[in-house]
Formats: structure tokens, C-alpha cells, sequence
């Protein structure tokens, strides 16, 4: 039984809230056939909707915002810059590092936590991997600088992450005392109040940091590469769908799988068309896919697959959803908190390298600001979904969110409002985040109150 | 009879009085306390398979620190478990999970934002590969809630915060289930519960007996004890007062056992041993 979310159980009369649930009883609908491909999609959306109702509105709230802030952004900024091509790519490479963080401090939030450090970490981590490939010093390859990078942010995090799990503290002041802490850190690693270390893209060795975000394919490049992209997940929905449908398992409809896989190949076409555009000046050519969109789309399939296919991610919505139950299940509530953490301040230092090479490989303690990189990047994860309560969201949402305060913060920025313009970077993403905030907490209200026996 | 704890013995010594065989559990001479304070004195208690045993007990009575030694939560400072004839020491839930001994407790312990198949696999999921295998896992939970008529549910990928108190607690026995148990302990499974779920709660005691396990529940409420069990033990201030067949009680002696400790001011006795009831 209940192979098939259409079917409704025989029996049992007046199941209580069975009601809320319950579409029309469809009875043996276990296997799909295909004439009935329209009322299973029905089913689907309808099935969807209610996820929507229950609060898990999944990425939907957080798309509308972002194709209002495009529409409102184009007609507002002079000469209706805002979707060009150009613009496009560039706010994309100045929402990597919000789109990373947030990433990053999804899997914090998931387990009912917060962790202020990323920003600081994040540029502390940069800085180790900037200084790590050069001389004087060491010059590692380039590939061992962001590893011991990498590592040496997941080694913060870990005592953070341990400090929080087994003595208690609340992460709260943990990660600010972390947060204060990395940002002294960080000047001295850099020199003192006006220190500054950069890459340069001459030195072969730098090269590949230097070009981490500005880089590019070429356009055939990113053709192919879009092509094997929806190849591989357009085949593993498939299969995937297959496979269950095979097991009697309810299974989307093979028409929403080819709508979803149709969907994936739209978007990346868009996106290699975007860029493909020569978006240089009449001297200079600029055009091809950035590499830092597969960097990104990299992470992102990381910790989805972390998230939503390990035993890992699964604790780690248990911990978020109810600790006790995840206590008595035989979870490892501190080792799960601590890796959490972790693995959160790791992904943080990727986001500060991608930063520095955003910066055309420089950084600076005065271009970065700490403080304003963690209140983006919690509030890109929580605009795009991600519950502040923990037990709720997922990797694309810190990505879908991150884009959406970059945009914001990149469309104010091309107003050409004077003094305004800084002031409006802080007020129109808190504005956001507070309504993104307040959808969180009415739908929490709202499924709280439907099951409260 | 002096000793109040005499009359177990005696129920036990002549087998568990209903077909002979040896109990699935037996607990004897089960001492616990915390710090100064004894909970369970030389508690004797007998879980037959097949058969739902009804713990009755006024608050602080001790059911739930009875329960959390037969568990696997705490362990007990004397006296002896026995599963399957076998002395065993439970030492964790891990240990309990190992014999067979499950339990559900009155919280249920699920997470609202995981469906029904993640909580029913919690700790235990299966993998392929390294990476959860949710398929497999989708299938035996399915299978279970079928075998255990829970048909009530829409979808097993649903989240558990929406559905009913019933259906929760036809998930969390589901779970406890699951995993080839012998011996599910239920805790207070209807407390929350409205008039129609507690009916199916009840339902899902009476297949689960008839699957063959030994299922303990621990109520307040008598008429849910008396629907479904077949034997009923009293606790009485740590002390086991009195434990037989359901058919031995009525409400009115279930409740003097639990707030004075005796019924009509005799100690229990047995309706099968020597003296009889009058």
C-alpha cells in the first residue's frame, strides 16, 4: 500500500486529519498508465501545493523574488542595463561568495544552529591559500594551497563545532567570539590595518587562482560541456524514475520527468547563451562560460549529494527536526554538530578564494568586511529557504538566494543614486530578509499547529 | 502472606498460568534506586510472547524506570533479566535493539521534518554504495505499515508532521516493529490520543499480539489496559503488588492495588494458586 501517493488506503474510517490529505481516493492507482498522464500530473501539482501550504514552499518564493527584482531592476536602472549579458555574468561572479556561504551555513542552520564566523573564515582562508602559493614563503602548487586552506578552515570549525556540540556554549557566541577573533587574525596575517596580499595571473603557478572566477571557456567549450551536464542528469532522472516505477514505487510520471530534464537543458542554454554574448569592449573580446559557474554548480552538487543522500545529511535533519529522537535513534548528536560545523568552515574558505579572485586576486582589510559577509550570507540562506529553526532547506537555496541578494546589491549599485546607493545595499536585502523571516515563522505556526495532537 | 512481593513469585513459580511455556522476559528481584532513593524493590515481572501485559501504576509507581531497565536506558543495581530462558545483561538501547526489545515512547520520538520512511529508518538506513538507498528502504516500510494494516496514511513520503496523532503513533510501532522484535514496549500509546485513534492504537496492540510478540504497555488509562491486555501488572511505590491474568482483575481492585497497594486490604493472589481469591 501507499506505493502510490494517489491512492488512499481501504478502510479505517475518518482517520482524524487524514482529511487535509486526501485527494480525490483514486483507489488501486499503483501503476500510472500513460492516458492517465494528465491526472497524475494533476496529482503531482496538486500533491506539490500542498507541500507549498505546509511550508515547505521548496524553491518557489525565492524564483518569484528573483524574477521581480529582475523585471523591477531592468526597468528602473538607466538605459535598462540591468540583463545585459555583461551585467548578468557579473553579478553572478559577485554573488559566488554569498552563494558559497550560504552553502556553507545552510548545514549550521540545519541542525538549529548559526555560525557568524563564515565571513571572518572565509577571508582568513583566502588569505591562507593567497599567501600559500607564492613567494617568499613556501609557493605551493597551486592545488596544495587551497587544500591546506581548506583544512585549516575545517580545523576552526571543528573547534568551534566541538565547543558548541560537547561544552554547550550556544553557537551563537561561539561564532561571534570566532567571528572577532578571525577578523584580528586576519589583519596580522595580512600585515597590519593597510596589509594586502594578491595573486597574480602572470605567475603560472597563481594563474589558476587568479582565474577561479574570471576565467573562462571558450563558447564551443561551453556547449559541450552543457550538453554533457543535461546528458548525465537528464539520464540519472531518468533512471532514477525508472528504477522506482520498476519497484512498484510512486514515481513521477514520465512526462514530468521529461518536463524537469527540459527544464535543466532551458536554463543551461540560457545560461551558455548569456555568456557566450562577447560581453568586452570593441577592442578586447569577452565571452564563453566563467569557470566559476561549474565551481559553483560543483559545490552545489556536493552538498546536495551530502545532504540528501548520506547518512551524514540525514542525521543532520534529524538534529535540526527533533535532537532527542535523533539521540534515541543511536545518532552521534555531538560528532554530527562538530563535522557540521566543520565542514560549514571548509566551504567558507572555498567561498573566500573565490572571493579574492573576484577581486582580480587582491586581497585587502579594506575592500572586506567581515561582518557584512556573514549577515549576506544568512540572509541569502534564509531568503532561499532555509529555516532558521533548522530541519529545513537545502544546498540550492543558499545558492537561489545568494544570486538574489547580489542582484539586489549589484541593481542598487547601477542606480545611480549618490549616497544613497550605500545605504539602500543594507536596507533592500534586510528588508527581504525580514519577509523571508516572517513567510519562515508563519509557516512553522502553521504546520505546528496542524499536528499538535 | 507478609511480603507483598511474595504473590509474584508464587504466579511465577507455577508458570506464567496461561500455556506454560517459559515467558519471553522475565525480570527477577529488579532493585534500582537514585542516590538515596529506592524506585524498584525486587521487582518480578513476567512478558509472555503472545500476549499484551498491562503496567498499571500511580505516578512515581515506578513503571518508568521498570521500563527503562527492560530497555536498555538505565541499568538495574540487582536482580536478574531473562530473554528467551537466557540470563542477559541490557546494557544500551543498542544492547535491547540486539535481543529484540523495542520501545516507543510517549513522545514518540520523530522528527516532524523527515517522512515517514527516513523516521522509520532513522539510525538504521540502509545503504548502497555508501549513499542511502532509498528505494529499499521505501519498500520495507511500506510493506511493514501494509502487514500492520496502516492503511490511513496518503503517502509514506509525507512528512510525519502531517499527520494525525494516530498515525504518528502507528508510525512510531511501525519502527519499533520493523526490525524482527520480539518485545515492543509501548508508553502511555494512547494519552494523546481522541476516541476514534485511540480505537486504532488499541487495533495495532491486538495485531501486534497476534503476530506473536510480547508487547508491554504502560497505561494510566484502565479502560485501554482492560480492552487489550491479557495479563496486568500492578506497581505500587517500587514494589510490584500485583501481576496475572487480566482475567484475575476489575477496574475496582486494578485501582486499589495502584493507590494503596492491596485490594479489599489483602495482597494479591493469584486465581490459580493455593487459597484462591476469598
Amino acid at each position: 500500500m501507499t506505493a502510490d501517493p494517489g491512492e488512499t488506503g481501504a478502510g479505517t474510517a475518518g482517520a482524524g486529519t487524514a482529511a487535509d490529505l486526501t485527494a480525490a481516493p483514486e483507489g488501486a492507482a499503483a501503476v500510472v498508465p500513460p492516458e492517465l498522464l494528465a491526472q497524475s500530473l494533476r496529482q503531482y501539482l496538486r500533491a506539490w501545493w500542498l507541500r507549498v501550504r505546509s511550508g515547505n514552499s521548496g524553491v518557489l518564493p525565492v524564483v518569484l523574488a528573483m524574477a521581480l527584482v529582475a523585471v523591477v531592476f531592468q526597468i528602473v536602472t538607466p538605459e535598462h542595463a540591468f540583463l545585459r549579458p555583461s551585467n548578468l555574468v557579473y553579478i553572478f561572479g559577485l554573488s559566488t561568495v554569498y552563494m558559497v556561504l550560504a552553502m556553507a551555513e545552510t548545514v549550521v542552520l540545519l541542525i538549529a544552529e548559526v555560525d557568524l564566523s563564515v565571513g571572518a573564515v572565509a577571508l582568513f582562508g583566502g588569505v591562507v591559500a593567497f599567501k600559500f602559493v607564492q613567494q617568499p614563503g613556501s609557493a605551493w602548487p597551486w592545488w596544495a594551497a587551497i587544500i591546506v586552506a581548506l583544512l585549516a578552515c575545517a580545523a576552526v570549525g571543528a573547534v568551534q563545532g566541538t565547543l558548541v556540540a560537547r561544552l554547550k556554549i550556544p553557537s551563537f557566541v561561539v561564532s561571534l567570539g570566532g567571528f572577532l577573533l578571525f577578523s584580528g587574525i586576519l589583519i596580522i596575517v595580512l600585515g597590519g590595518a593597510d596589509g594586502f596580499v594578491n595573486v597574480s595571473a602572470s605567475v603560472p603557478n597563481q594563474r589558476v587562482i587568479y582565474y577561479l572566477v574570471q576565467g573562462r571557456i571558450t563558447p564551443v567549450a561551453g556547449w559541450v560541456a552543457l550538453a554533457v551536464v543535461v546528458g548525465v542528469v537528464g539520464t540519472v532522472l531518468w533512471l532514477r524514475a525508472a528504477a522506482r516505477r520498476r519497484q512498484g514505487l510512486a514515481a513521477p510520471p514520465a512526462g514530468l520527468t521529461v518536463i524537469r530534464i527540459a527544464l535543466v537543458a532551458l536554463v543551461g542554454v540560457a545560461v551558455v547563451l548569456i555568456c557566450n554574448v562577447n560581453r568586452g569592449t570593441s577592442l578586447v573580446t569577452v565571452e564563453g562560460v566563467p569557470w566559476v559557474i561549474p565551481i559553483v554548480l560543483a559545490v552545489l552538487g556536493a552538498w546536495t549529494l551530502v545532504l540528501q543522500r548520506t547518512r551524514f545529511g540525514r542525521y543532520v535533519y534529524a538534529i535540526g527536526g527533533n535532537p532527542e529522537a535523533a539521540r534515541r535513534a543511536g545518532v552521534s548528536l555531538a560528532g554530527i554538530r562538530t563535522w557540521a560545523f566543520a565542514l560549514c568552515s571548509a566551504t567558507a574558505g572555498l567561498g573566500g578564494i573565490l572571493l579574492g579572485s573576484f577581486f582580480y586576486g587582491e586581497y585587502s582589510t579594506n575592500t572586506q568586511d567581515p561582518g557584512q559577509l556573514v549577515l549576506y550570507a544568512i540572509a541569502a540562506a534564509v531568503i532561499g529557504g532555509v529555516s532558521l529553526f533548522g530541519g529545513r532547506g537545502k544546498a540550492i537555496h543558499g545558492v537561489l538566494g545568494g544570486l538574489l541578494i547580489g542582484g539586489i546589491a549589484y541593481g542598487v549599485s547601477l542606480l545611480n543614486l549618490g549616497s544613497l546607493s550605500t545605504p539602500l545595499q543594507y536596507i533592500l536585502p534586510g528588508a527581504v530578509l525580514l519577509v523571508a523571516v516572517g513567510v519562515d515563522v508563519l509557516s512553522r505556526r502553521g504546520t505546528g499547529g496542524s499536528h499538535s495532537v | 502472606m507478609t511480603e507483598v512481593n511474595e504473590a509474584p513469585k508464587g504466579a511465577s513459580s507455577g508458570g506464567d498460568g496461561v500455556d506454560g511455556s517459559e515467558p519471553l522476559l522475565k525480570l527477577r528481584g529488579i532493585d534500582k534506586h537514585f542516590g538515596p532513593v529506592q524506585a524498584l524493590y525486587g521487582v518480578n515481572l513476567d512478558l509472555p510472547a503472545g500476549q499484551v501485559t498491562g503496567l498499571c501504576g500511580d505516578n512515581g509507581a515506578g513503571k518508568s524506570v521498570l521500563t527503562s531497565c527492560i530497555a536498555g536506558a538505565r541499568q538495574p543495581d540487582h536482580g536478574q533479566i531473562y530473554f528467551d530462558g537466557r540470563p542477559v545483561h541490557i546494557r544500551s538501547t543498542r544492547d535491547a535493539a540486539a535481543l529484540g526489545i523495542e520501545t516507543v515512547y510517549q513522545d514518540l520520538a520523530l522528527a516532524d521534518n523527515l517522512d515517514i520512511v527516513q523516521n522509520m529508518f532513522l539510525g538504521r538506513e540502509l545503504l548502497s554504495h555508501g549513499l542511502l538507498n532509498e528505494d529499499s528502504m521505501e519498500l520495507q516500510a511500506g510493506e511493514t505499515l501494509s502487514t500492520l494494516h496502516v492503511t490511513t496514511v496518503r503517502s509514506i513520503r509525507q512528512p510525519v508532521a502531517s499527520l494525525s496523532g494516530g498515525q504518528r503513533q502507528a508510525v512510531a510501532v511501525a519502527r519499533a516493529v520493523m526490525w524482527n522484535s520480539k518485545l515492543v514496549l509501548l508508553d502511555e500509546p494512547t494519552a494523546a490520543l481522541g476516541v476514534v485513534q485511540t480505537q486504532q492504537v488499541l487495533e495495532l496492540i491486538v495485531r501486534l499480539r497476534d503476530r506473536g510478540l510480547a508487547v508491554m504497555v504502560i497505561s494510566h488509562n484502565l479502560n485501554d489496559v482492560f480492552e487489550v491486555a491479557d495479563r496486568i501488572a500492578v506497581l505500587y511505590l517500587g514494589r510490584m503488588v500485583a501481576e496475572g491474568s487480566a482475567a484475575d482483575f476489575d477496574r475496582q481492585s486494578v485501582v486499589e492495588y495502584m493507590t494503596t497497594g492491596s485490594s479489599s486490604g489483602r495482597p494479591f493472589e493469584p486465581a490459580g494458586s493455593a487459597g484462591g481469591e476469598g
